[in-house]
């Protein structure tokens, strides 16, 4: 037998192969540093809890939508039509939604299940009609921008001041709850098949099917989530801003894919974590209090933005680098 | 030997047949196994053996024929229907998931299951690493992650994976193809083991020892069809029954250098990462062995000597004078002249779905146009040359049109393709990594014949081969690597493979005897 050097334990192996979910990680404490130093200079004191509150509930429609983009990308797709699918839901949450209690909880039901239902056939197309996920979710962004904008043609209609207070703005950080709610749904999502099954098509499909792997069930799994978790989004935005807007969400689509790259989700598929994409949903949202706070002109904002972008995925892209420099053992 | 005769047999198949487009990879293909027995299946690259394979294991679908098992009809419907039936397979080409643990490769349709039916992650590795125990697998990680393994290991990670689903019949398609001398051993241990519980094993090999040594019947495919099946059959014969004619001898005269030629390349204290300080000089005309176990370093010299792997020290010299090469295009360039031709051919060379003649004129494009245009009957001229001499599409058999895509051509006939490319390319120098893994016995002879002639026109060539009897055969001088350092230079009589394989363990014996 050769020889594979001396044994590693798991630490190591865990830094090594999840090396961009840590750098995630680092890039997020460091935000948050940054952001706390200047708001401190600015205000002699830390943020409060409603300054924590806006903050995560700001971050949550990226967290949600960059999670459902983030399965998507490990099965080496893409979806296009997260925004499109954020804007359908916010506009039917804004003109829809009655303030009863079984109103609010009835109508999200529906409005995540619309968003299943838009998932699914995106990953129908895609796995059925074997179409490219980039030419289909293109297609179904447009259709959606279009219905969205027939349900809502100006930005209005309302929100149950309830559901406001629900899903955030309580004064107190609520937001936290649905964070650990993405990240317990992430940690069982690993726990089951389909988690496994995510990483096997996106390592390599035709490996994956010859072990047995379901390729185009979990493809549609996948968008199934996206979308869901794009509606999700939706009407969180629609909470966040107690109305609704029928191109609210389409900053959301880059910004989707942004939340990805910062997570170190590998767009050449299986590799990556959501929980790095959650944290790179967390570096855009608080990256952009930090430059009001930094007292950067708004109108540099989003070049401030992808300055920081890029830096972020050269770092990535280093510490893959150094990484794959240790590897296959050999002398040194 | 168990009294296979006298049982039904486990599986019949029978004119099995299966068609990619217009080309042909079964046409009849039958094969009966009995439990208890080793069954080899031997034949030229694109006889159809991995083809029935995969029909086999439910990966492709048979367009028609008839598989009974048990004496019953049987589901091949796909890859869980076969296993169901229990049969498992070791695939040619890996399948393993590059980005995931050992672990949960190994385990990925059997994941340890806690509370709610939730895989229990935290007892994946442990749960490898027992399989692996069981298997007398000490060396790899469960932990890591295929990707940063060697080829040798990921194979055997592959072998233990099929074993561990316990088959009734295990199918191994070339397993043995990128396994170092003692893993084959190991290998053929299992395979006992397997035979011994009443498994039946079926194997292909284009190594001849290897099947002589572990076959109970052997089937021979050609051109998609059964041709015979033997209790026994000499190399001979299956070289005749393999190919339709006689093969004269494997290995052409070894090619000498002459006595006056000067070196053509000299590295002096190349270090890169797995390479720990190497030195040699190649002659014009010679062709000079790289061998050792797998894994010693041979891949990341071949590599960092053609500028993929950055050298941390140590200097190249071509023809006498220095050269830097930091990365491929610097060693095509014309003064250097340096081409490496891969194993993984699929990967590190070719452009699959393009013509073989864009193929072969991609490096002299340049050369061949006139004012910005390529000169396209020229080309054709060079390219249809080419393709007769090198003989793509095989001895006397159909010649390939220099429009067809090289993804229809048979692995050998590829590499001939991307050894073409470097000789429309004038590369004095070859780097010839592994050049004959996989390929079929008629199409290596081609391969050698060739290594022989472009060794007689002046070049200098550098071989590493996982089949040291290539190494035996071809070269004049053997360099035996071992953890990235050149353990033993063989010379004149000494080139044999028993004292190559020797130089290879026996250097690493007394190495871990001084410890």
């Amino acid at each position: 037998m050769t020889s594979a050097g001396a044994r590693k334990g798991w630490r190591s192996h865990f830094a090594v192969q999840q090396a961009t979910l840590l750098l995630a990680i680092g890039i997020l404490v460091v935000t948050v540093l940054a952001y706390l130093g200047f708001f401190q200079s600015q205000f002699q004191r830390m943020p409060n809890d409603y300054a924590w509150d806006s903050t995560i509930t700001n971050a949550l429609p990226l967290v949600f939508a960059g999670v459902g983009q983030g399965i998507v990308v490990l099965t080496r797709g893409l979806d296009l039509s997260v925004g499109g699918t954020m804007d359908l839901t916010n506009a039917l949450a804004a003109t829809h939604m009655t303030s009863s209690a079984g109103g609010m909880l009835g109508w999200s039901l529906i409005i995540l299940a619309i968003g299943a239902g838009i998932g699914a056939v995106n990953g129908l197309l895609v796995t059925v009609g074997r179409l490219q996920p980039i030419v289909v979710t293109i297609g179904t962004m447009s259709i959606l921008q279009g219905v969205a904008a027939a349900v809502l043609p100006q930005p209005g209609g309302s929100i149950p001041a309830a559901y406001t207070d629900v899903m955030g703005n309580t004064g107190s950080p609520v937001g936290v709850v649905f964070v650990a709610v993405i990240l317990a749904f992430w940690w069982l999502l690993r726990r089951r098949p389909l988690g496994v099954a995510l990483y096997a098509i996106g390592n390599d499909p035709a490996a994956a099917a010859a072990n047995g792997v379901n390729v185009a069930r979990t493809k549609v799994a996948a968008y199934v989530l996206s979308g869901t978790l794009a509606a999700a989004a939706g009407l969180f935005l629609a909470a966040g801003s107690s109305g609704g807007d029928a191109t609210g969400g389409d900053s959301y689509l880059l910004a989707s894919f942004a939340a990805v790259v910062l997570g170190g989700v590998s767009f050449r598929g299986g590799r990556g974590s959501m929980v790095g994409v959650v944290c790179g949903a967390g570096v855009l949202t608080v990256l952009v209090s930090l430059l009001f706070y930094a007292h950067v002109n708004s109108l540099y904002e989003s070049f401030y933005q992808g300055l920081f972008l890029i830096v972020a995925v050269l770092l990535g892209l280093g510490v893959t680098a150094w990484t794959s420099r240790t590897r296959r053992g050999g002398a040194r | 030997m168990t009294a296979a005769g006298t049982e039904r047999p486990l599986l019949e198949a029978a004119g099995i047949t299966k068609a990619f487009g217009p080309v042909r990879a079964l046409a009849d293909g039958s094969l009966d196994l009995r439990p208890g027995e080793v069954h080899a299946l031997v034949g030229e690259n694109g006889a159809g053996k991995s083809t029935l394979i995969k029909v086999l294991s439910g990966v492709l679908r048979a367009d028609a024929g008839e598989i009974r098992v048990d004496g019953g009809p049987a589901d091949l419907s796909g890859p869980p229907a076969a296993r169901k039936l229990g049969f498992g397979t070791v695939f040619q080409e890996l399948s393993l998931l590059p980005w995931m643990p050992v672990a949960e490769n190994l385990l990925i349709d059997r994941m340890p299951r806690g509370r709610a039916g939730l895989i229990r992650r935290r007892s994946l590795a442990a749960e490898a690493e027992e399989i692996f125990a069981r298997y007398g697998i000490e060396s790899i990680d469960p932990r890591e992650i295929p990707d940063r393994l060697s080829l040798a290991d990921r194979q055997v990670v592959e072998i233990v994976r099929a074993l561990h689903r316990r088959p009734r019949v295990l199918f191994l398609d070339e397993a043995t193809a990128s396994l170092s001398k003692h893993q084959v051993d190991w290998l053929f241990e299992v395979i006992a083991r397997q035979r011994a519980e009443g498994c039946c094993v079926v194997f292909t090999s284009h190594r001849w020892k290897e099947v002589e040594q572990v076959a109970d019947r052997i089937t021979v495919f050609r051109n998609g069809r059964k041709v015979a099946t033997r209790a026994s059959l000499d190399e001979g014969e299956a070289v005749m029954l393999m190919t339709g004619r006689r093969v004269g001898e494997l290995y052409p005269p070894r090619p000498r250098a002459a006595p006056e030629a000067g070196p053509l390349l000299e590295a002096d204290g190349l270090r890169a990462d797995g390479v720990g300080g190497v030195s040699f000089s190649l002659r014009r005309g010679e062709v000079l062995g790289v061998g050792g176990l797998a894994g010693q370093g041979q891949r990341e010299l071949f590599l960092a000597l053609y500028g993929v792997r950055r050298l941390r020290d140590g200097t190249v010299a071509i023809g006498g004078r220095r050269r830097k090469i930091r990365r491929p295009a610097d060693a095509i360039r014309a003064r250097v002249g340096m081409a490496l031709v891969p194993e993984d051919r699929k990967g590190e060379g070719l452009l699959l779905p393009l013509p073989i003649r864009d193929n072969l004129t991609l490096p002299i494009l340049g050369r061949l146009s006139a004012g910005g245009l390529v000169r396209r009957t020229e080309e054709r001229k060079l390219v249809e040359k080419l393709i007769g001499q090198l003989q793509i599409g095989g001895q006397g058999g159909a010649s390939r049109r220099p429009s067809e895509a090289v993804d229809t051509l048979s692995g050998g006939n590829q590499q001939k393709v991307l050894l073409g490319r470097w000789l429309m390319a004038e590369s004095e120098i070859l780097l010839l990594y592994d050049v004959t893994r996989g390929v079929d016995v008629a199409t290596k002879h081609d391969l050698y014949q060739l290594i022989a002639s472009l060794a007689a026109d002046g070049k200098g060539i550098l071989l590493y081969s996982s089949d040291t009897d290539e190494i035996a055969h071809l070269c004049e001088r053997v360099l035996v690597m071992r953890e990235g350092r050149i353990a033993a230079e063989l010379a004149g009589d000494d080139v044999g493979t028993e004292k190559i394989v020797a130089a290879s363990v026996m250097e690493r014996e007394e190495a871990v005897a001084g410890d």
